[in-house]
């Protein structure tokens, strides 16, 4: 190797010749990234010369970042992994394919087809389920599972933001799930009690719903900023008041529905109600619309808004952020109420939407503690947030139908959910496991952890 | 190495000190070339082996458990027990251990005492009765002045000289010159990687830092004398509380005027970072005024300073000057982020940022790969140089610098300085607050000093270093004489005792 630079001889820091080799880089191409990246990768050898002899080609490069840690990979093998391990659970759980195990060493072809049969039939349909179902006949059944799936992303990318935009302002808000009871309390209220025109009447219940989330988050805000109480407390201790303020609401008259004894709401009037995209087999709902507007204003307000860099500055140093000026108490409080006012709307999803129309005690299922998954998952950045809740989103659909059709438990999808994120929080895990080479993206893991 | 020696590593920050020194203690492994002990090469592949072969590291950040006592820090990583396999801790036996140590290298320290309640000067000699513990025969120091006070860094020294005496190697890394002179047997200089040469200690502080930097650097500040116009910052009978509600500012007043610079001496915590704080509006006062341009700032909130046109850099560049996570353009833009052409309204300009921040890096030498790399991969010198960036290219009336250089190598020292200089010389009013007592002396027009949450004297940079060295020590002239009128023991006794405090190795600039 040749070494054009006669003094840097050392692989350590060179400030001065590093500068400005990486600024000549940054000007010579505009993929300097990609090229520090590659330099970053072979630095094995001691002299290592700045500029390396013929530039790798453009598919080099896409497969050496393929398989350099980065962020996509690793997700992308965390979600394998969690389905090896669901595989074997799959297996485990089926007393039959289980019995062909007692005489594996007779006849191990056996054990062998049985399990392939069961696992490849559960994720089939739990494909099936989720995105396309080869076998559909007809415009509807072949969208079906496609509406199923946004169905249930919709509310989800909304509490998953409500988590992420959060935790970029050092908050951990354990309270999308109290901000979301709130929030659909106020929507289905506004909902049935209002007697307004189609439209408004959509829009107040919307609004009504964000407000009632807003509050719930604004609580835990003013409580950190003033009194410096810790978030994660006062927000699961307010989960708890919005649960049983839900179950308290749905029996008040006014509230219950009259014709029903069970615990139910009236149900919301179909004025108030997100219109449905694709007819009215289909339960697609303008919700979905709403979850990718919200997910592109808060990618707006973190990287474009006074606000978001305020937010940024504060998450990752309120120390450095007071004395230049920011203040810490007024943006707490700013960053808890809009997380609320996501979570709200997430809420509302979930009763003005077609999930359901009326309040039950268990109407917003757990989507406000899956949002804490979701945000993570999507390293608590916005369209990573939606992208994530689209694969919630399509393990729930899925799940659906494999329970139905395969006879597996719904909760296999929720251990599933776990693993991969459990394996997304340890990337070194992942890392390990498929031997990938360190890249830069690593430094963003450790972000994840820093919460606490 | 020579047995009994102390070998100074002297180089910039980011030179490879310190990569250096983790090869030799094991951390890093080496990609070419041999360490040899005693003549027989080394393969060393953790610390362990390290310690085993007699080499001892003292980081410049410590590796002690706060809550655990010096005994049990000591004995942590080589826990003896009692009875084996039963797992009972020796702590008498860690005891003793200490307290020889301690003996033996007269370094006092007490071995119950819970580390997070030390002074840092103190926790270092825990770090270095522990690295003895181990029966090393050469210690690795690395910047072990960075964090002391002068009187620490005086006593370190002198721990050192003992060693010395004792017969073991001291491998002393530093950029502070003064330091280097005062102890060090052989200097070796780095810079980029490569030894640039070996110097005796006999050479003058120019000559090593010409090699250090590469070029000759001036260590003096030069300027004009001082145009003082109308006073901008005012404060009168300012008290403030510190963190812990303990009376850190008792009824200061100061004046500084247009176009000079105040320097505020004493030894670190004595007030000034309260001071500074309460004027910045990130503390509240409790009595007293700070008026900037006649008019009170009671109340106002930091922004509003800042807003007023004052320019700050913290004392602590890592906890209040940067968020480590933003790129270095962000950063530039910290506190004017809100303001045309940065932001409107809601939304930032991402464009304007980007150019302003190209503008600055290259106008103020900021080393960086690029204005988007996080600003807490550069070195410490280029982190500064990004903090005074960003307060000075803003029109200011009044700039606070606080431990401008600290940390900071030779040659960036030099530009921080001159810039302060020059925006003194457009007529903005600065306030430097430093400990080191060289800064204060070199770039000050009049000299404040602190001792105990008062000014107990304002005097002029021509000063000699002593009476300011006995200001800081909290002994005026006046009591000084009154003490030797009523007794001529007793003030000599005092003299003394505060004599060490202004002979600081760090204050050898006059020599």
């Amino acid at each position: 190797m040749t070494n054009p630079n006669p003094a840097s001889g050392s692989p350590d820091k060179e400030p001065a010749t590093e500068a400005q080799e990486a600024r000549s880089e940054a000007r010579a191409t505009p993929t300097a990234p990609a090229g520090d990246t590659e330099r970053a990768v072979t630095t094995t050898a001691p002299k290592q010369p700045p500029a390396e002899g013929p530039r790798p080609s453009l598919g080099r490069l896409f497969l050496e970042n393929l398989w350099a840690a980065n962020t996509v990979t690793v997700t992308v093998l965390a979600v394998v992994l969690a389905m090896l391990v669901g595989a074997v659970l799959i297996i485990v759980s089926d007393p039959e394919v289980l019995a062909t195990y007692g005489y594996i060493t007779a006849r191990p072809a056996d054990a062998l087809n049985a399990s392939w049969t069961v696992v490849s039939e559960a994720y089939a349909n739990l494909f099936k389920g989720a995105v396309f179902d080869p076998d559909a006949v007809g415009f509807t059944a072949a969208m079906g599972p496609i509406s199923e799936t946004l169905t249930y992303t919709a509310p989800l990318v909304f509490t998953g933001l409500s988590v992420a935009l959060a935790f970029r302002g050092g908050l951990f808000n354990i309270g999308a799930q109290g901000q979301a009871t709130i929030g659909v309390i106020l929507a289905a209220v506004a909902g049935f009690a209002l007697p307004l025109p189609p439209g408004v009447h959509l829009l107040v219940a919307l609004i009504a719903g964000a407000l009632g989330g807003a509050l719930w988050g604004f609580i835990p805000g003013i409580l950190k900023a003033r009194t410096g109480a810790h978030e994660v407390i006062n927000t699961i201790m307010l989960n708890y008041v919005a649960v049983y303020f839900l179950s308290w609401i749905i029996v008040q008259s006014g509230v219950q529905n009259p014709t029903r004894s069970d615990a139910i709401s009236k149900p919301v009037e179909s004025s108030a109600q997100l219109p449905r995209l694709l007819g009215d087999d289909l339960r697609v709902h303008a919700g979905i619309l709403l979850a990718v507007l919200a997910t592109w204003f808060i990618a707006w307000l973190l990287n474009r808004s006074t606000l978001g860099f305020e937010l940024r500055a504060v998450g990752a140093n309120p120390d450095a952020a007071r004395t230049a000026g920011i203040s810490v108490t007024k943006t707490y409080v700013l960053v808890m109420v809009i997380a609320g006012l996501l979570a709200g709307l997430g809420g509302s999803n979930m009763v003005l939407g077609s999930t359901a129309n009326a309040l039950t005690p268990l109407v917003i299922a757990q989507i406000g503690f899956d949002g804490i998954l979701v945000a993570l998952l999507g390293r608590v950045k916005p369209w990573g947030v939606l992208l994530a809740a689209l694969l919630f989103g399509a393990l729930q659909a899925g799940g659906n139908r494999m329970q139905s059709y395969s006879g597996i438990s719904l909760e296999l999808v929720t251990v599933l959910q776990a693993l991969i994120v459990i394996f997304i929080a340890a990337p070194a895990l992942v890392k390990a496991i498929f031997q990938l080479r360190a890249a830069r993206a690593a430094r963003l893991q450790t972000s994840l952890a820093k919460g606490w | 190495m020579e047995p009994g020696e102390i070998h100074a590593l002297l180089g910039e920050n980011g030179a490879g000190k310190s990569t250096l020194m983790n090869v030799l203690y094991g951390l890093y492994q080496p990609d070419e070339g041999e360490i040899l002990v005693d003549g027989r090469p080394l393969r060393l592949k953790g610390p362990s082996d390290a310690i085993a072969a007699g080499i001892g590291m003292v980081h410049q950040h410590f590796m002690l458990v706060p809550v655990f006592t010096v005994a049990e820090n000591v004995m942590l990583g080589a826990e003896q027990v009692k009875v084996p396999f039963a797992g009972f801790l020796d702590r008498r036996r860690a005891r003793r251990e200490v307290a020889e140590v301690s003996e033996r290298y007269n370094l006092r320290v007490d071995p119950d005492a819970v580390v997070e309640d030390l002074p840092v000067g103190i926790q270092q000699r825990v770090e270095i009765v522990k690295a003895l513990t181990r029966d090393v025969d050469l210690l690795i120091l690395d910047e072990p002045t960075a964090v002391l006070t002068p009187q620490e860094t005086d006593e370190l020294l002198t721990v050192m000289r003992s060693l010395k005496a004792a017969g073991k190697s001291i491998v002393f890394i530093t950029h502070k010159l003064g330091e280097v002179k005062a102890i060090a047997d052989r200097i070796t200089v780095i810079r980029r990687g490569r030894t640039v040469g070996t110097a005796e200690p006999t050479a003058s502080r120019d000559e090593l830092a010409a090699l250090m930097v590469g070029r000759n650097v001036r260590l003096t500040v030069d300027k004009e004398p001082a145009r003082p116009g109308k006073p901008v910052l005012e404060v009168a009978g300012l008290v403030v509380d510190d963190d812990r509600q303990v009376r850190a500012v008792d009824g200061v007043d100061l004046t500084v005027h247009a176009g000079e610079v105040l320097g505020v001496a004493g030894v670190q915590g004595n007030g000034q970072t309260e001071l500074i704080e309460a004027i910045m509006g990130l503390r509240p006062t409790l009595a007293g005024t700070i008026s900037l341009d006649g008019e009170s700032t009671h109340g106002w909130s930091t922004k509003k300073v800042l807003r007023a046109g004052v320019g700050y850099v913290p004392e602590d560049r890592s906890v209040d000057g940067l968020v480590k996570e933003f790129s270095v353009a962000e950063n530039l833009v910290l506190d004017i982020y809100d303001r045309p052409p940065f932001g409107k309204g809601l939304s930032l300009k991402p464009d304007a940022i980007a150019k302003s921040a190209k503008e600055r890096i290259a106008q103020f030498d900021v080393r960086t790969s690029s204005a988007d790399a996080a600003v807490g991969t550069l070195s410490g010198g280029n982190q500064q140089k990004v903090i005074v960036a960003r307060e000075l290219s803003r029109p200011l009336k009044l700039l606070i610098a606080a431990q401008p250089t600290r940390g900071v190598d030779v040659g960036s020292i030099e530009f921080i300085h001159s810039q302060v200089i020059h925006e003194r010389d457009i007529g903005t009013a600065v306030m430097v607050v430093s400990s080191e007592l060289d800064e204060v002396i070199g770039l000050a027009d009049r000299i404040a000093v602190m001792y105990r949450g008062r000014v107990i004297g304002i005097v002029g940079p021509d000063t000699p270093r002593e009476e300011i060295g006995l200001l800081m020590a909290g002994i005026t002239p006046d009591t000084a004489a009154r003490t030797a009128n009523e007794g001529g023991a007793a003030a000599t006794a005092d003299e003394d005792a505060a004599a060490p405090a202004p002979e600081g190795p760090g204050n050898e600039d006059e020599a």
